[in-house]
């Protein structure tokens, strides 16, 4: 039992990072009929936002470590904390919550760059170009990042306050023992509060209202004098905003390397294709369900049984949706079916 | 005339001939004495400077470990050069390197990445050996990659000094002719471990292995099973993960309730780092399990591991090559040359990459020539001292080094940022060397 609700939490965890990028994805191909393969790279940037927000804070002066004395060791002292003391150490310990503020203007502005620099070129052109360009838009800021940070995966840690674990065990009447770290619960929550923000904005803003109408048809919005282009570029910098965030947060979970974001790109196209091209509210629930079951799959009982069925399972649930009800979940009626 | 009748006689005649046809037989050999020098492949020849291939992940989960290495390796080549204090040149026995290079032809080198991939690292040595021609290739931080190179190396006729292998397999079934290891193996770490974990934790534990799913993830599983079985310990589940995964809470859920009360995490670098980090964040080490304190292993241990996994790491028991905080000469001598280097001690990884390549050039050296079978036979049965673990033999029959092996601990109240392992035990030699032919492998031909 206690194992079960850690898989599901894990499942819930896992499901928490499918969905934010799921639901940037769907969202820009939902308004600007875009499939943005450099979605995932997104994600990766919004990563390295928090390491490189760690990186500044962690800006040091090498001092001798008189410890070593058969040969010249150094010790690294940030500045922050031989200016500030104290509160400069606890500064840099928050790093990862800074860089979740810092994350939220520059992707924004990532974002709107990319659509304007780039992606509003490819409108009007077919999926296949739009995919050949925006994969190797991905693989070129894949590369940037490789160039800046290196190819290795960069460690970040949570503040010390929640970098513990939180006694789930007795918050659920189990046992006092059962833990879950801190952080994770943090995630899962903050997937909540952002999917959360984006369907209110677009459920109860006017701007939100008009976005949906275009998203309906496009062409009426437009023939009632609104500049349509222009609220669909802000949509797109919203998903990129979403998808950084999804990447800032994930820093303490795994460390970031410059690929990251093409591991959750295949997964988030899976899910977008499970929950239904286009439909919001199915890539979130498909990001959750999908994150679950893989988490389930993993179970030592159900791999004895079926060996490595947890590298796969995605996948199986993907081909056995696009068989038997192509528009996925919550998909609408006509998308992907002939 | 009647001289030359009486000296022409046919028994002079045959005696001549058997002269003559000896001395045509003979003749090739004597002039053409060390012609097979010209016949290998890359030989040097007159060139003033020689190639070694340093062949090192520098991306990917070992990373970590690849950029020690090649630190390392630079440095060895300097004091093979004879620049910088020498290093171990000053303690090494028997030595013939004079510090003038190999033969007098300066060490230059190049590098690769192996990106702790198999096809990478043969794709990576091949160049180097077809282009860059190099007379030795060396390094590595994975058994898949050591076996993969290694017989690459065997099929180019090139010496392949192993870095960090672990894996029985290196010297064992997939042992080759053309392949050295310095480091130890999976099968001494469990021999050196297996005492010590049952003095400190008891006979009856329930362990539960998470397992890198490659070669040297399975030589570590069998011979941690054997070794903690026959101690009377359960293995409740081996389970392996996929190497690089970053994210294991899925793996170390399920250890929660399965009734374990040992850890055995048999990962190396980042995914080490990774999955302690993770195994702690999920309260593990603070668990009761069966009324016993929940504990973790960790095999293969490095400075570099507890390095990045911090406090995570205290109390934590494993073995490793060699440690920094050897006193012995050839120890210190190392130490003090790194660290004036870099700034920092070296880890195992660098130590095991840096004495290959001493011990490399000084077989060169004393057999006077780089001609591989030579060199071979030379390394073949070597024992040698001075290197950081006391009396070393390199066995003849598969290739493997056998010298003392460190249990270590993770230091709970470390004096220095680098003092991140204790050694617990030093465990003798006899205790760790196993037949030859436990693992059976042929070392294949000398010419190929």
């Amino acid at each position: 039992m206690d194992s079960l609700l850690l898989q599901l939490l894990n499942g819930l965890d896992k499901g928490g990072a499918y969905a934010l990028i799921a639901l940037g994805l769907t969202l820009v191909f939902g308004t600007l009929g875009v499939v943005n393969f450099a979605h995932g790279a997104l994600f990766m940037l919004g990563a390295f936002v928090a390491v490189s927000v760690n990186a500044l804070l962690n800006t040091s002066k090498q001092i001798r470590d008189e410890s070593i004395t058969f040969f010249e060791a150094f010790i690294d002292q940030p500045y922050l904390e031989i200016w500030f003391g104290e509160t400069g150490t606890t500064i840099i310990e928050w790093s990862a919550p800074i860089a979740i503020v810092v994350a939220v203007p520059v992707m924004l502005l990532v974002g709107l760059a990319m659509e304007r620099g780039l992606i509003r070129f490819f409108y009007k052109r077919s999926h296949a170009e739009q995919i050949l360009v925006t994969f190797g838009l991905a693989i070129v800021l894949g590369e940037i990042i490789k160039v800046i940070f290196g190819a290795n995966p960069i460690p970040q840690s949570a503040p010390p306050v929640v970098a513990g674990a939180a006694p789930v065990g007795s918050w659920f009447g189990l046992s006092e023992t059962l833990v879950y770290p801190w952080w994770r619960l943090i995630y899962l929550f903050c997937a909540f509060v952002i999917i959360g923000a984006v369907f209110a904005f677009l459920r109860f803003t006017t701007y939100g209202m008009v976005v949906r109408a275009g998203m309906a048809d496009r062409e009426t919005v437009g023939l009632l004098g609104i500049d349509i282009e222009r609220r669909f570029t802000v949509v797109f910098g919203i998903a990129a905003v979403v998808a950084g965030l999804a990447g800032a947060m994930y820093t303490p979970i795994v460390p970031p390397d410059y690929h990251i974001g093409m591991n959750f790109l295949v997964l988030s196209f899976v899910v977008v294709v499970v929950g239904g091209m286009g439909s919001l509210p199915g890539a979130v629930a498909a990001g959750f369900l999908l994150g679950v079951i893989q988490s389930f799959a993993s179970i030592g009982a159900v791999k004895e049984i079926l060996p490595g069925i947890d590298q796969i399972i995605i996948y199986l649930i993907a081909v056995l949706i696009l068989l038997t009800r192509p528009r996925g979940l919550l998909g609408r009626k006509g998308v992907m079916e002939s | 005339m009647s001289s030359f009748n009486r000296s022409t006689t046919r028994r002079r005649v045959l005696k001549g001939g058997a002269v003559l046809a000896g001395g045509a037989v003979l003749a090739p050999t004597v002039f053409t004495r060390g012609a097979w020098a010209e016949a290998f492949r890359n030989n040097p020849g007159d060139a003033g400077s020689v190639t070694l291939g340093f062949n090192v992940p520098q991306t990917g989960p070992y990373a970590d470990e690849g950029a020690d290495e090649l630190r390392a390796y630079q440095l060895a080549v300097k004091h093979i050069n004879g620049e910088g204090d020498g290093g171990m040149l000053n303690t090494m026995q028997p030595l013939a390197l004079k510090g003038n290079g190999i033969l007098g032809k300066k060490v230059e080198y190049v590098t690769g990445d192996t990106q702790t991939k198999s096809d990478a690292a043969r794709a990576s040595a091949k160049r180097m050996i077809e282009r860059d021609g190099v007379v030795m290739v060396t390094g590595g931080s994975s058994s898949g990659v050591a076996v993969a190179v290694q017989s690459l190396c065997q099929d180019m006729g090139v010496i392949f000094m192993a870095g960090l292998t672990h894996a029985n397999d290196t010297t064992g079934k997939d042992r080759r002719r053309y392949g050295f290891r310095h480091f130890f193996n999976a099968h001494m770490s469990a021999a050196a471990l297996g005492p010590v974990l049952e003095a400190q934790m008891g006979k009856e534990r329930r362990s539960y292995m998470l397992t890198a799913d490659y070669n040297w993830g399975w030589s570590v599983e069998g011979s941690m099973t054997q070794v903690t079985e026959n101690m009377g310990w359960e293995t409740v589940s081996q389970v392996r993960t996929p190497l690089g995964a970053g994210d294991f809470s899925q793996y170390i859920t399920p250890v929660l309730d399965s009734g374990a009360d040992v850890l055995v995490l048999i990962h190396y670098g980042k995914d080490m780092v990774d999955s302690l980090t993770q195994a702690v964040q999920f309260g593990l080490r603070d668990k009761q399990v069966n009324g016993r304190n929940f504990e973790v292993v960790v095999p293969l241990y490095s400075r570099l591991m507890a390095q990045g996994a911090g406090k995570n790491v205290a109390g934590i028991y494993g073995s490793t090559n060699w440690h920094w905080s050897l006193q012995d000469a050839g120890t210190q001598a190392f130490v003090k040359s790194f660290g004036q280097e870099y700034g920092f001690p070296p880890s195992q990884a660098a130590h095991t990459c840096y004495v290959q390549a001493l011990l490399y050039a000084n077989a060169v050296e004393s057999v006077g020539t780089f001609y591989p079978v030579e060199v071979i036979k030379f390394l073949e049965g070597f024992e040698f001292d001075g290197m950081g673990n006391g009396p070393t033999l390199y066995r003849a029959e598969d290739h493997q080094c056998f010298k003392p092996v460190l249990v270590v601990k993770g230091n709970e109240n470390p004096s220095s940022q680098f003092d991140l392992l204790e050694v617990v035990q030093e465990v003798p030699t006899e205790q760790i060397t196993y037949p030859h032919d436990l693992y059976a492998g042929d070392l294949g031909p000398y010419d190929v």
